[in-house]
Order: C-alpha cells, then structure tokens, then sequence
C-alpha cells in the first residue's frame, strides 16, 4: 500500500511531463555542443524540434533513449527525466529504457532480414519465440504503421525490397512492437520523396493519440503541419518553445522570427 | 605532336605494359601446371591415394600424407576459428580505443608477416617441449593456429567494420544489449567476409612446410593417425621429401601430389568465392 501512494506521489510531483529536460549542458570532449536546455514535453503530444545543421537538436533528442553514450568523448550536465525519472542514474537500465523510449532514424534502416523478423527482432530479444504472440504482435505493428496492405501477402519478403518510404514505415512498425510510450524520431522524412512523406506525417498524427513524439526536422512546413509544440535550436541553445501556432505566427524571439521567415538556417 | 596525341599513346602503351604483366605472371603459373600435370596425371589411382609411403616409387602412396593433412586442416580450424573471430570481435566493438589498441593493431598487422619458420621454432619450443605434446598433430596444429590467427583477426575486424552503423544503431534503438547486438546483426551481416578470411587463411596453413619441419613433422609415417597425439606427415612434407630423392618414379609421384594438394586448395578457394558471390546479393552494401 505503502508503495503504491509513493508511487502516486512522484506522477503527481512530476505533473503530467513525458520527458523534461533540466539545464542540460553536453560536450563532446572540450566542445559544448548543447548549452542550458530546458524543456517540457507533455503526455500524447507531437513536439518538433527545428533549426539550421549543427545546433544540436539531433544531439538532444539522442539524450533521451541515450545514444549519445556511444560516441567518445561525450558529457552531459543537467537531468534528464522521462515520466519523473532520472534516466542516467547509476542503476538505470539503458536496454528497459528503450523498450520505453523507441526511436526512428533519418535514413530508413531495416534488418538485412524478411519484413516479419524485422518486426519481431525487438520482441525476440526480449525472449519472446511463441509464434501466436510474435503473429500477433507483428500484425498489430505493420497495420499501425499503415503499412499492412501494401506487404501482408509477402511477410517473408525482404525488407531491404521494399521503397524507401515502405521502409520508413517498416521502421516504425519494428519501433512499435517493442510497446514504448515514446517515440523519437530523427527527421524521418528527409530521405524520402513527397508522396511517402505525406504518409509519414499522417501517420505522426494518427499515432499521437497513444503516443508521445518528439521529431526532429528540417522541413519548417511539416513542423507546422504535424507538431503542438516546437522547439527552436539555435548554436546549441534552445531559443524558443512553446505552441507551434504562437511559434510561426507569432514568435517573441528575433532570431526565430528570421529563421521562421527563410532569411537564413 | 600535340598534347593529346602523346596522352593517347601513353595511354596504349600502358594498356600494353598491363597486358604484358599479366600475361607473365599467368604464362609461368600455366607452363608450372601444364609441366606437374603432364608429369603427374597419370600417377593418380586409387592405390596411390590409399598406399602407405614406400621406398619403392610405383608401391609408395599418399594416405599418411593426405590423412595428416585432413587432421591438420581440421585441428587447426577448430584452434584458430574460435580464437581469431573473438579477438577479432573483442577489438572492434569491445575494447577502448586508444595507444594501447593502436599498438595491438599494429603489432597483429605485423604478426602476419613475420616468416613462418619464425613460429615454427616459437611451436617448438612452447608446443613440443615446454607443454610436452610432442612431435604431434595436437603441436603442428597449435602452430599453425598462431601462424593463420592474425590473418583471421584483420579479416574479422574489417568484416565488422564494413557493417553499417546505422544497423547497430537499430538494434540498441529497440532495447538490445551489446552481446544481442553483435550475434544477431553484426556477426550474421559480416559472417560471409569473415568466413571467406578464414578459408583462406586455412588454405595458407594447408600449404605451409616450413613450421611443420620445425615442430617435427616426419617424413616418413608408416601409419594413418589415429589421435591429435599422433606423430604425422602433411601432403607438403611428402613432396618436400620425394622431390629431394634421386629416382624419377619419385618424381612422378611428387608431381602427383602436388596436383591432390593443388585440387584441395583449389577447392577451398573455390569455396570461398561462392560464399563471397552469395551473400553480396543478399547484401546490398
């Protein structure tokens, strides 16, 4: 019992935030490459982050199913928290993170296996052979990811046959099998063509409701198009958050109004 | 003359000169073939592959030999496999990069050139005397697994490196460990590279005489090994040791031995390019 109200007490305290970010400083070696972000994504929300090459926005949404970890040299300052918790703390499981956390690529990058073992391989490495639930769950996955129609006849298929965009959308029904609650996602349509971005985005949009995303992009009108919420990147500094309407409409920072507007990034 | 034209016969002759050195090197390679087949074709029978060594040519056959060979090529493997594919794999995705790897990686780098007689007194020593094993199998084997490791070690570590990062980047995105990562992407997405490596490195220790001599291969074994503590002979000492004698029926049968040994090799190389051809259509990169 005791437990349980503890447990009720930390959702209260940390309201009803996804992922926040707290003064978060990262260097690689002695360069600072993100500097004193702070940011709250809410609960079911669509959060694009935008700005010029190099202002760090990849590198923050990598800090929240730490791929950071990976590169040499990499140091982060400040918290990180996803649903009240400190996802660096010393006893975190960096694998039970990303169960939670899923992310999608820039590039379309599926399995060099068939379209059915690249949906099931998060499940696999969980332990999971039953192949009712694997059936199951890979179903479940590609039709969330509308991908369903164009490759139910040909599951064995694959899946480096598929179009890019199908890829793409590959990608995300492999994320979605894990079961996370959000889902990261790397401008996900800046390889593909326009036809395959448009279903990207709905797709984005549809998966909102049972989801919170953060996408990183360089496209301003798909920032427009799918997001709540964007957050403007400038020289590793968070220049501006807040509504996507009030951002484009009406920002309250120059350098985002002159972004926004096409007059340089 | 003008420019261009001098740049177009520059660039015949050259096409020339190119042709020209192919055709040495694949000239002497045929007429050393043509030469041993003519030699040695007709030598190969039944008998010759299934007759213990004689000192009468036309009675002498191969088995010891070639037996000694299938035991070494297998003991090897077994040694040298699991060994080199895990340094391999430990230097790339495991260890911290740094002074210490980069001397490791040269030091592997010049392991594979140093001479093969070098490791056989290295084989000799530690093998045959410090661990007592003998003049045996078990010891030619350990030496040739030293001999062919760092050949297996690059192979892997460049198999690995050239698997794309944004796979492993796939794999740890859906929550898989390190471990997870590499046996079920990294190693099945390079295991063609790795293996067509590990067969020609297998097919260089197959050849090999010199270290052989050194640990005390025998030239003359009157019996088929039975156990890695087997004394032995190998296909290359055989002929080492019919080429050395003065008859010509010993001649014709080291012909003939080269050629089983060459078809072997052959074989093996053979194997390797299909592997190879195979999976780069599965694989696009």
């Amino acid at each position: 019992m005791l437990k349980e109200s503890g447990e009720m007490k930390d959702r209260i305290k940390g309201g009803s935030y996804m992922l926040e970010s707290k003064n978060v400083n990262v260097f690689y070696g002695d360069k600072k490459v993100l500097q004193d972000v702070t940011l709250q994504v809410p609960e079911n929300t669509v959060t694009a982050l935008i700005g010029p090459s190099g202002c760090g926005k990849s590198t923050y949404l990598r800090l929240f199913n730490r791929m950071n970890d990976y590169i040499e040299n990499f140091r982060k300052e400040g918290d990180i928290l996803i649903d009240g918790k400190d996802i660096y703390r010393k006893d975190a499981e960096i694998e039970e993170l990303r169960k939670t956390v899923g992310m999608v690529f820039q590039k379309p990058n599926p399995f060099p296996k068939s379209i059915y073992e690249n949906v099931a391989y998060g499940l696999r490495i969980q332990g999971i052979n039953n192949k009712d639930v694997l059936d199951e769950a890979v179903e479940k996955s590609i039709k969330k990811a509308a991908l369903w129609d164009e490759v139910k006849d040909d599951l064995k298929k694959n899946a480096l046959a598929l179009s890019g965009g199908q890829q793409q959308r590959l990608c995300i029904a492999r994320t979605l099998a894990v079961e996370p609650s959000i889902i990261l996602m790397d401008e996900p349509a800046s390889a593909l063509d326009p036809i395959s971005t448009a279903k990207i985005e709905s797709l984005i949009y549809e998966l909102k409701q049972n989801y919170t995303i953060v996408v990183v992009t360089h496209n301003m009108h798909q920032a427009g198009r799918i997001s709540d919420k964007t957050g403007f990147f400038y020289l590793g500094e968070l220049v501006e958050f807040g509504d996507t309407k009030q951002i484009f409409t009406n920002p309250k920072n120059k350098k985002t109004e002159n972004y926004i507007s096409g007059r340089f990034g | 003359m003008n420019n261009a034209r001098v740049n177009r016969i520059k660039d015949v002759l050259f096409k020339y000169f190119g042709i020209v050195c192919t055709l040495s090197g694949l000239i002497i390679l045929a007429i050393f073939i043509l030469n041993i087949l003519i030699d040695g074709v007709q030598r190969i029978d039944w008998s010759f592959m299934s007759s213990l060594p004689s000192r009468f040519p036309e009675r002498a056959g191969i088995l010891t030999a070639w037996t000694g060979t299938f035991w070494i090529f297998c003991l090897t493997a077994a040694i040298a496999i699991p060994i080199g594919v895990g340094a391999g794999v430990y230097l790339e995705e495991y260890s911290k990069k740094g002074w210490l790897a980069n001397l490791l990686e040269i030091n592997i780098a010049n392991l594979a050139g140093v001479p093969s007689i070098i490791y056989g007194i290295l084989g000799l020593e530690v093998f045959v005397r410090i661990l007592g094993f003998g003049a045996s199998l078990l010891a030619g084997s350990l030496t040739l697994a030293l001999l062919i490791l760092p050949i297996i070690i690059v192979a892997t570590r460049e198999a690995i490196r050239a698997v794309p990062k944004t796979i492993k980047e796939a794999s740890f995105a859906l929550g898989a460990t390190k471990w997870q990562t590499i046996s079920r992407q990294v190693l099945p997405a390079s295991a063609s590279s790795i293996i067509t490596g590990i067969i020609l490195a297998l097919s260089r220790a197959v050849g090999e005489t010199a270290p052989l001599i050194v640990v005390g291969a025998l030239a003359y074994v009157p019996f088929v090994a039975k156990t890695p503590m087997d004394e032995f002979t190998v296909l290359p000492m055989q002929i080492f040791n019919w080429v050395s004698r003065p008859q010509h029926g010993f001649t014709i049968n080291a012909a003939a031995a080269i050629i089983v040994l060459l078809c072997f090799v052959f074989l093996m190389i053979g194997i390797a390019v299909y592997i190879r051809n195979r999976a780069q259509k599965k694989n696009p990169w």
